[in-house]
């Protein structure tokens, strides 16, 4: 069971991470909401807590909490750039069907 | 999929709502909009990378083209494209006039105060043109952040008044955006550099920019800013830089005043060039099309341009000095001098400001981009993406509040420098027996007398129970909320009537500028003394005719012989005749007189009404 994240993805969150000036590295998470069952959880992570589980990629650190790592393995988080817009994306090959904007998903 | 951002520690939005927000710099040359996005502020690109988006409108017959396409086009359609805008926002008929007759627009001759602009797309006023800008500052931003905003954070001068505050936000819900709040330029850029975050200390703020300069003198004190004054020119920044480099070409090129619009366009951006060679470059090269097919060439050296423009930054650096004469500070007691503002790119305003502080000024973040990158800070902790620390930003009104009282004087309610949000009351009286109306102006500025004051609104108090002059007890309340918005109450006390109003633009008020306005009420500091007192002693003299008369009147007869009723009436004629002129001493002098010829008057008065009150009683009802 892993995640892992794309170099562009470690590198922004990287520069994130120290423009911010605190935090061990970043949290995954997915909760129950939205308009198709789970959503995504993409936080600076603080403090690790007993429960998680440990990736470390490019110099990152990656937490994510048991529960969420059955939706989460496999997944690769990317950073890109879509026109104007650019920001964290989730590839997560578990996923079955999603709303429209693949902003909350089901697995 | 939706591209996703990292957010604080639990503040992960639910889909679709996540709450975007962004900061707008709506500035003179140039605007932009910045927003937070995984924890950093920084100012978002247009399609083709630009960051800067020229201020600049331009109507066609069937639509409008806004920034850097509407820029290109200024020089060949100078009518129909607007430029400097802001400077022109809540300001009414009459004060765009003493900008300048070279404002290159054709205003349109009306009745209504506001200027209305007359392009070939119809008349736009200031507030539209602004909200053209603004709206396509938004489109960027929503494509950009993949989302509706929920609102933002528009920055304007520290010296705008309610009008332009007020005209800011028009064109923002104009332009369909929500605003969150409005926030002083400079505030913003402290915000931007993190000064937050740093020691306790006092920094200056010094924003030169294309069309205003600011200057504020902000202490932070466990983490929270104050600003302790501010002060600037509304009608100074860069664009003046050009135009005085402009008039030497002219004067060199032999061009003469009555170059048509696009031949001074084609100069102010020559000019503008060399300018901005200079920063770099010892000599800037000119070739000016004159465009009667010949060019004039020349060139301009860093050293001639400084001459040219020094006696400007000059006036910078009083301001300067005021703003620290307000906070009550000596130049070396500031900590660090923050550059905002392109125009702050000129050498010699570095040069100066560093003289002036004793001490090198900061200028890493780029200067024309640090108030929008605060603004977005803000934006991003006022549309609640911050978890925990709240920033508390205070700012202040930069001129004085006020209300007319009797003869044509100001009395200040809240004084300039005081820091907003803020409440303030206090308690006025009638000033004649069944007065049942009292008719409050509110004022802004700093002079003492009504006529030197900007006039921000008129509105009656109804209803006075009658009663004796100065019975009543009206209570005036000023509220100025945290965008520096003014709303105004009176309310009599025993009945509780009341009357409010809120200051809506008050286009084509007499609007001395800001700046003239301050610098008038030091200039005339002494004068203004003299007024006040001169107007004091008439309310008072005045006040003793009226009484007197209604003495006279009631039992002025019955108590005085005819030599003694004329030894007053006589005193009383002098003291009419001097309360009409303007010595003081005399005024006084005469009031002292006639209460001295009334002496004998006013104890038989008293006499009078004692004997009437103890008639039919013994002296021992009284013990």
């Amino acid at each position: 069971m892993s995640v892992t994240l794309t170099e562009a993805a470690a590198n922004h969150v990287r520069s994130f991470l120290e423009n911010r000036g605190q935090g061990v590295g970043i949290r995954l998470g997915v909760r129950t909401s939205g308009c198709s069952g789970m959503a995504y959880v993409l936080e600076f992570a603080d403090e690790q807590e007993e429960d998680d589980q440990v990736f470390e990629e490019h110099g990152v650190k990656v937490l994510v909490d048991p529960k969420s790592l059955l939706y989460l393995d496999g997944t690769e988080l990317d950073y890109t750039k879509e026109g104007l817009n650019e920001g964290f994306k989730f590839n997560n090959p578990n996923v079955k069907d999603a709303c429209g904007c693949g902003e909350s998903f089901n697995v | 999929m939706a591209l996703l951002q990292l957010t604080e520690p639990g503040q992960s939005a639910a889909p679709h709502q996540h709450r975007l927000a962004a900061g707008i710099d709506l500035g003179t040359t140039n605007s932009l909009v910045a927003s937070v996005r995984s924890g950093k502020a920084g100012t978002l690109p247009d399609d083709s990378g630009q960051h800067l988006l020229p201020s600049v409108v331009r109507y066609i017959p069937d639509g409008v083209i806004v920034g850097e396409e509407a820029k290109a086009q200024a020089v060949l359609d100078p009518l129909n494209t607007i430029v400097s805008v802001k400077r022109l926002l809540g300001r009414g008929v009459e004060d765009v006039k003493t900008l300048g007759s070279r404002l290159p627009y054709q205003f349109k001759q009306q009745q209504n105060t506001v200027p209305r602009i007359h392009t070939v797309a119809g008349d736009v006023t200031p507030v539209e043109v602004s909200a053209e800008i603004l709206k396509t500052l938004n489109r960027r931003a929503e494509k950009s952040l993949g989302g509706e905003l929920e609102g933002v954070v528009i920055t304007v001068p520290a010296y705008f008044d309610d009008a332009q505050r007020q005209a800011t936000k028009d064109a923002a819900r104009v332009a369909g955006l929500r605003v969150l709040r409005l926030l002083n330029e400079p505030t913003s850029a402290a915000v931007a550099y993190g000064l937050d975050h740093g020691s306790d200390g006092i920094h200056a703020i010094y924003d030169l920019g294309g069309g205003t300069f600011d200057i504020s003198i902000l202490r932070l004190r466990r983490g929270v800013f104050e600003v302790l004054s501010t002060g600037g020119d509304s009608a100074l920044g860069g664009d003046d830089f050009d135009r005085l480099v402009a008039e030497w070409i002219m004067q060199q090129a032999g061009i003469d005043d009555s170059a048509d619009h696009a031949m001074l366009r084609r100069l102010m951006r020559d000019a503008c060039s060399a300018k901005e060679t200079l920063t770099t470059a010892e000599v800037a090269p000119l070739r000016v099309d004159l465009g009667n097919g010949d060019y004039w060439e020349g060139k301009l050296t860093r050293e001639g341009f400084e001459q040219l423009v020094e006696a400007l930054v000059r006036k910078t650096l009083v301001s300067c000095r005021r703003a620290l004469r307000d906070a009550g500070l000596r130049p070396e007691e500031i900590e660090d001098v923050v550059l905002v503002g392109g125009s702050t790119r000129v050498p010699l305003v570095r040069e100066l400001v560093g003289e002036f502080f004793r001490t090198r000024p900061l200028a890493e973040i780029d200067p024309d981009r640090v108030v929008a990158i605060g603004a977005a800070v803000q934006a991003d902790v006022l549309v609640g993406n911050k978890s925990g620390e709240e920033m508390l930003l205070l700012d202040v009104i930069p001129l004085s509040l006020g209300i007319e009282t009797m003869g044509g004087l100001v009395e200040k309610i809240v004084p300039r420098n005081t820091t907003i949000p803020v409440a303030r009351a206090q308690e006025f009286t009638t000033f004649k027996d069944g007065q049942i109306a009292m008719a409050i102006h509110v004022l802004q500025g700093e002079r003492e007398l009504v006529s030197d004051c900007r006039s921000l609104a008129h509105f009656e108090l109804r209803g006075i129970p009658s009663m004796v002059a100065g019975g009543a007890r009206i209570k005036v309340t000023f509220s100025v909320d945290a965008d520096g918005l003014l709303g105004v109450e009176a309310r009599e006390e025993s009945s509780g009537v009341k009357a409010s109003v809120v200051v809506k633009p008050s286009y084509g008020l007499t609007d001395l500028e800001i700046e003239e306005m301050l610098r008038d009420s030091i200039d005339h500091a002494a004068e203004d003394l003299e007024a006040r007192g001169l107007r004091e002693r008439q309310v008072e003299a005045n006040r003793t005719i009226e009484a007197l008369r209604a003495a006279l009147d009631e039992d002025g007869e019955v108590l005085l012989d005819k030599t003694e009723y004329q030894a007053i009436e006589e005193q009383l004629d002098k003291l009419i005749e001097v309360s009409g002129g303007s010595d003081q001493q005399a005024i006084k002098q005469q009031i002292d007189n006639l209460e001295k010829a009334c002496e004998f008057y006013v104890e038989r008065r008293m006499n009078a009404s004692v004997k009437k009150a103890m008639a039919g009683h013994s002296v021992k009802d009284f013990e």
